[in-house]
Parts: C-alpha cells; structure tokens; sequence
C-alpha cells in the first residue's frame, strides 16, 4: 500500500470485524405454527381446490419444503368471485364504525402473532428476520390500524363528493413483502366496503393463508375476504374474471401491461403499482455517511427485491470516489446468509427463478463492461443466495442501468451538474421512487419538482407509513396506495 | 350574397390547423371538404396525419416544462384572458357552429356554458392542490407531504357532439394544471375548432401547450393509443376505440380516461369539476427527515 493516500479514496483504516472474529448464530426460535398443507380460503372457510391439486411452497434459505399450496383453478376462482359478490351487500350496507371495528380487531391480533407471522414470513421468503419483525409485521398490522379509522369517514374521502364502494375487487400481490403488501390490498378495499378476492404469489402464499386464521378468528364475515392460491394462470383468472368491479396489481411491468391488454375490452377500474429503476442522487455537499447508509439500504434492504428499490447510484463526479471507497468498505461488512439469524443483512434470494435472473443480469453488465465489485463473502451451500454487487463505470445504455433486477445489484453512475443529474435520473421508463441527498434544501425542493417519480426521498431512503400515498409515474403504474389519496381508488365517485 | 351586391368576391379563409402556436396545414397537404348544413362548400379541412400528430406531441413536450413552472396564479390569468378572447368573439364561434348543424339556440348556450367554463377551470388553478395534495402524518421523524404534479402531454379526442363545448371542457382541467396537449377536434363538425386556434393564439397561452388536429378518427386513433410520450389519454369514445386506446395504452403504461358527458350532458355543471383535474395529475409524495 502506497504511504501516502488521496484524500478522496476514503478512510485510511478500516475496521474489519468480519476478520477479527466470527458472530455466534443468533437464530430466532420463535414457532412460525406452519401447516403440513393450506387449503384456498374462500367463503370464510378452508376450502380444498376443485383442482384436486397441490403445489409446494419452498424455504429458498435451505431449498427444504415448507407446506403443500393448493392449486386453484378457474371454478375455483369463480367460488371466490360468488362468495365474494354474495357478501358484499350486507357489507357494504354495514356502518361504517362496525366495519371498521372488523379491521381493527384484525390489526390487534395481528400485533399478537407479530413474532409467529415474522418467522413464516422468513421461512417462506427468505428475508432477514430483522426485516420481518421489524418492518413487514409490525407495518402490516399498521395499515389495517390506519385504514379501519376511515371506514366510518368515506363522507371525507373526495371533498365535495359522495363516494360508494365499488363491490367486489381483485387483487394479485408479489412476493417481495407478501404480507404487507396484502395489507395494503385488503385493508383499504375493505375500510371502503368492498369485498376482495386476493391472490398471493405462488412462492409465498403462506402468511396470507395464517392471515386468513386471524379473518376466523376476528369473526370477518364469510366472503368478505377470499384468498386462491396459484401461479400465473390463477392470477389472469382472477384478473379476469367479469365479477370483478375493479382489479388492483403489484407486480412486474411486464404482467402489468399483459392485465391491461386482458382488460383493453372492459371499463374495469384498475390499480398497477409495477417496477422501478430508481436513481439514488448523492450531491457533493452530502453528508456522505448517511447518505452511504442510505445507498446500503436503498439497494440491500430485503436483498434488492423491491420495486422502489435505489438500484442507480447517481453520484456527483467530485465526490465519486470517495462515496464508493466508503460504500465498498460498508458492504465488506454486510452479513450474508440465513435469514432467521437476527445477525443477517442479506438473506436467501426469494426463488431459484428470481436468482438466475439476477445472475444473467449481473453477467450482462460484465459483459457490457461495467466493473463488478463482490465483497469476498462466504454463502450457504444450500439455498439461493447472491452477494452484494456494486458495478462501477456503468452507462446509461448498459442492460443494468435499464432494467429493473430485483436483487441485491447497485449500478453506479457519475454526474456533473444538477441538470445532468436531472436528465438521468428521469432516463428510464419506469417513474416509482427516487433518492437525492444534499444539504441544500432548495436544492432538495428543486429535484423533488424535477423527479419524475411518485416518491421522493430526500436524505433518506425506503420509507414507508400508511398515511403517506405511494405509486408511480410513468411504467411503473398508476393509482396510488395510502393515505386518503389511496382510498380514492376503491371508490366510486358519485 | 350581398358580396355580389357590392360587386365584390369575399374572400375565404383557408383553414389551418394550430400546431406549436403556428398555423400550419396537414404535412400531407391532405385535406377533406367540408360542407355546411344546405350542403354548400365551405372549404377544405387539413386531413391531419400520424406524423402531424407526432409533431404535435413534440411541440407540446417543448411547451410542456415552462407551463409546467407557470405558477398556478399565472396559468389562471392565462385561462381567465382564454374566457375573454372567446367571449369576444362568442359570435363568431356560434355562427360557425349554427352553419354546421347547430339550433341558434343550442350553439349560443354551448358557448356561453364554454366560456363559463374556461372561467370555472381558471378558478381551480390555484386551488386543486390543496385539495389532492396533502401533509401525511406518518409514524417516524419525517415531514411528508404529497403534491400533484401534471402528468406531461396529454392526447384529447373530442366528441363530435357538441363538438366546441366537448373539446373546451376536455382541454381546461388538463391544462390548468400544467399538462400540454395535443386535441383531435370532431371529426364531423371541425370549424370551429379551427376557429379556436385562432382565438388561442391570441391569447396568453404560450405556442405548444394546446395543439389542435383535424382529420379522420380512425386514422389517427391508432396512435393516440400508442404514441409513447403521450402520458395519457382523454377521449370521447365508443367501444371499439375505447378497445384501441386501451390496447395501445397497455404498451407505455398509458393513463386512459374517458368523457362520461354525452350529448346534452356537456352543457350541465355536472361536466365540470376537480375530478377531470384529478384524472390528469400524478401524485408526487415527498420524504425528509426532521432534525433532532
């Protein structure tokens, strides 16, 4: 190593924990109370699927199966559609404060089984169960909590207006946050009087069936809520199907465009939350720690599979260097593996799908001639797993600065000027989130106005709140979830 | 004709269309004839082409930032000044839409209703966003709020019936808050859409902010659907274009919406409202933290 060392290639130690020492296993051994088989739960009963089939849901941290899925077909599907239509009159005819009283209770047991709910949500996704505890759980259980209060306030939703439900409403959720983003389906329909038939994704169907208990147990009418389990098929069914008043999906933009196609021929009201490709803008006058944390988090957080997720690093030319020393030196000491340890940073990549997308991707900006960084990190030998990558030198034309990963892959781009950062940071399709961190704040303001892109985080990364409307420009869709704007999309304005 | 009367041949106008707050024929140099309600002559209509649309939108992507930046108070001078250029010429507009079809009656209502209208959009200029928007009480050390921010050029297809009154209600809320646009007028009765060009430009509204084509639907509906920098889609429509724009819609993510208004509809307070300004707006949320 030279003696002397450019200022601007970061700190001259670095602290090395990793080397030093090794962390002792710190699982978490709370009873995730799994099933040996989950049945389609519709008309406020396990129902087994007319299909006669199951398919298996898979632990993707040890690749071990966890619990047989059923399968639900088209007649299946239907059954969900008819309960759903057959409860919606009393339900929508019910007082507001009762309804509301319905999404509280689920919130309270919710809390309850906070842990429980946690561990499945890991055993069946492979997030860190830091995560689960600490932000998919205890988020859930807040939007039932925030969305209940409004049951008994639609008379406030659209000023000047009187607003209905809608009836009877189709939802497909992914798998990157299986039970909050059921949450964010569910509890707005609901508060607003619409009955739901809800599909989970085929890799993680399992807390929104342990959810469908606490429906039981919080004495939800039957058919108010209908969960089918299934692949793509299942989800075009219930996309499909002509009961639904309205469909709401979070997913690819890829399926996005694929429903809008299915439904070119109907007025069905629609809700697509879809990709992202966000920039995370670091200007030179940052406060470059935090904004390191907040890269970290922005890209890591749940191993990349998130559609806001911060995946373009834009950072300012002079302070280049020094931010990616520092950020190299943070993901050195990122903790990889298995994702009940509370230790882990990075868990199990959901699917073994999911994982050969992000290594085609990781290949092709090689091959475009970025430069990969991976931090030198051990992974299990069982499971799907990928480590922290960090390409450097990477254009705009190149696939990993385009395409959306969904994984745990940052591209770092450099610029100059605000201008620039500007025309970059909206050269995409896609138009979800975006980050900026400065400590100007007319300069924060200013790219706020200029992002085009449904949040904005300045000087903070991927945060969330059920009072807060989140959505997307541009590709990555249209309609908003949260806040009283979310409600606006399951009702009709009178 | 009275012309004739003082040995002198009138002299016709040749209709353009306004495009980029320039008045230009089809660059086709197509056009279609049309002929006034006894079946005379009146003139030829630019046939506008998919590449004149093209055009259009990249006319109203320029315009579309510094209209964007006006502040709310300005674009509602700019409307309010909109509703004077055509109360002034208010009988210019219904003797065009009287010759084409209209009851006197009918037309003179439409207008005063358009103008009405233009005024009422004025209005909500700076007042929509305190209504959309919103200061969200989130559960961490945030400040959060969520603004509404135009959506960029926006398609209109106007009805054909009424073809003046549908073609202003559907371009005020788009561009009081901020979007360009680019409008197909009626297919049947286009004139005075040719005629408002007219009036627009000699109003405040900056070139490029509200372009107007005519020609054929069915020509041009194909790529309302699929042009990719249109961000969104207003349209009166029947089911099969309804089908179109949607199909093509699903290729950009395209926002499509639809007139509710028919007919007599159009001339009720019902047509108008914050709701067509909701439908043209994205919601932007921004976080910061608040300092210890």
């Amino acid at each position: 190593m030279p003696k002397t060392q450019k200022a601007n290639e970061g700190p001259r130690f670095r602290l090395m924990f990793g080397d030093l020492w090794e962390y002792d296993p710190a699982p978490e051994t709370a009873d995730p109370k799994l099933k040996e088989r989950y049945e389609l739960f519709i008309d406020g009963r396990f129902t087994r699927p007319r299909t006669g089939k199951y398919f298996p849901s898979i632990n993707p941290a040890n690749e071990r199966k966890l619990a047989d899925i059923a399968l639900a077909g088209p007649r299946d599907v239907d059954d969900a559609y008819k309960a759903a239509a057959r409860a919606f009159p009393a339900w929508s005819a019910m007082p507001g404060r009762e309804r509301g009283k319905y999404l509280f209770r689920i919130a309270r047991l919710l809390q309850d089984r906070a842990r429980e709910f946690a561990v499945a949500e890991t055993l069946d996704g492979g997030k860190p169960i830091k995560e689960s505890r600490d932000f998919d759980v205890p988020m859930a259980a807040a939007h039932f909590f925030y969305h209940a209060g409004w049951a008994d306030k639609l008379e406030y939703v659209a000023p000047g207006r009187t607003v209905a439900p809608l009836g009877v409403v189709g939802q497909v959720i992914p798998w990157n946050f299986p039970l909050l983003m059921l949450a964010w389906k569910l509890a707005p329909a609901l508060a607003m009087g619409n009955c739901v038939v809800l599909k989970p994704a085929e890799t993680t169907s399992i807390t929104a069936l342990k959810l469908a208990e606490i429906l039981q147990d919080a004495e939800l009418p039957p058919g108010v809520v209908n969960f089918v389990t299934g692949a793509g098929e299942t989800g075009a069914a219930v996309m499909g199907h002509p009961g639904a008043a309205k469909v709401a999906f979070t997913g690819s933009t890829e399926v996005g465009k694929a429903i809008m196609r299915q439904l070119a021929g109907t007025d069905r009201k629609m809700t697509m939350e879809l990709g992202g490709k966000a920039a995370n803008i670091v200007f030179d006058d940052a406060p470059i720690d935090q904004a390191v944390e907040g890269i970290v988090n922005g890209i890591f957080f749940n191993q990349g599979h998130v559609c806001c997720a911060g995946s373009r690093l834009l950072v300012q030319e002079s302070v280049a260097d020094q931010v990616i020393a520092k950020l190299k030196n943070r993901i050195r000491v990122l903790r990889v593996g298995d994702p009940l340890d509370k230790n882990t940073d990075l868990g199990a990549i959901n699917s073994k799908a999911q994982l050969a997308t992000i290594r085609r991707l990781v290949a092709s900006g090689v091959r475009d001639g970025a430069v990969m960084f991976q931090p030198p990190c051990p992974l299990p030998e069982k499971g799907y797993y990928f480590p922290p990558t960090l390409f450097t030198r990477v254009t705009q034309s190149h696939r990993i600065a385009r395409e959306e990963i969904f994984g745990p892959v940052l591209s770092v781009l450099t610029f100059r000027t605000v201008d620039e950062a500007i025309e970059k940071a909206n050269n995409t399709a896609y138009g979800l989130s975006a980050g900026v961190w400065t400590d100007k704040g007319s300069r924060i303001l200013r790219m706020s106005t200029e992002l085009k892109a449904g949040v904005v985080w300045a000087n903070t990364f991927n945060r969330f709140d059920p009072s807060s409307p989140f959505g997307g420009y541009k590709e990555s869709g249209f309609g908003r979830e949260g806040g009283r704007q979310g409600l606006l999309d399951y009702v009709h304005i009178e | 004709m009275s012309a004739k009367a003082l040995n002198r041949i009138p002299v016709t106008k040749t209709p353009k269309v306004y495009i980029g707050g320039a008045f230009v024929r089809s660059e086709s140099a197509r056009t279609f004839k049309v002929s006034d309600r006894s079946g005379t002559f009146f003139g030829n209509i630019p046939q506008c082409t998919r590449k004149d649309l093209r055009n259009a939108v990249e006319a109203a992507a320029k315009a579309g930032p510094g209209w964007a930046r006006r502040t709310p108070y300005n674009r509602a001078q700019i409307l309010y000044r909109l509703a004077e250029m055509l109360e002034a010429r208010s009988g210019e507009l219904v003797e065009s839409l009287v010759l084409f079809g209209a009851r006197e009656a009918d037309a003179a209502r439409g207008m005063a209703v358009g103008v009405d209208r233009l005024i009422h959009y004025a209005g909500w200029c700076d007042k929509y966003a305190q209504l959309l928007g919103s200061v969200n009480p989130v559960a961490s050390a945030h400040f959060n709020f969520t603004v509404p921010e135009p959506m960029g050029v926006v398609g209109i297809i106007a009805p054909d019936s009424p073809p003046l009154l549908g073609l202003l209600s559907m371009i005020a809320p788009v561009i009081a808050s901020g979007n360009t646009v680019v409008a197909l007028a009626s297919e049947k009765v286009p004139y005075p859409a040719i005629l408002l060009g007219e009036m627009l430009a000699t109003s405040d509204l900056p070139g490029g902010v509200v372009n107007l084509l005519t020609g054929f639907r069915r020509e041009l509906v194909p790529t309302f659907a699929t042009h990719a920098h249109l961000r969104a889609i207003y349209a009166s429509a029947g089911a099969d274009d309804r089908r179109a724009l949607r199909l093509g819609a699903a290729a950009s993510v395209k926002r499509v919406r639809f007139a509710d208004a028919e007919g007599a509809g159009w001339f009720s307070d019902g047509a108008q409202g914050l709701d067509a300004i909701r439908d043209f707006v994205e919601l932007k949320t921004t976080w910061h933290p608040i300092g210890s």
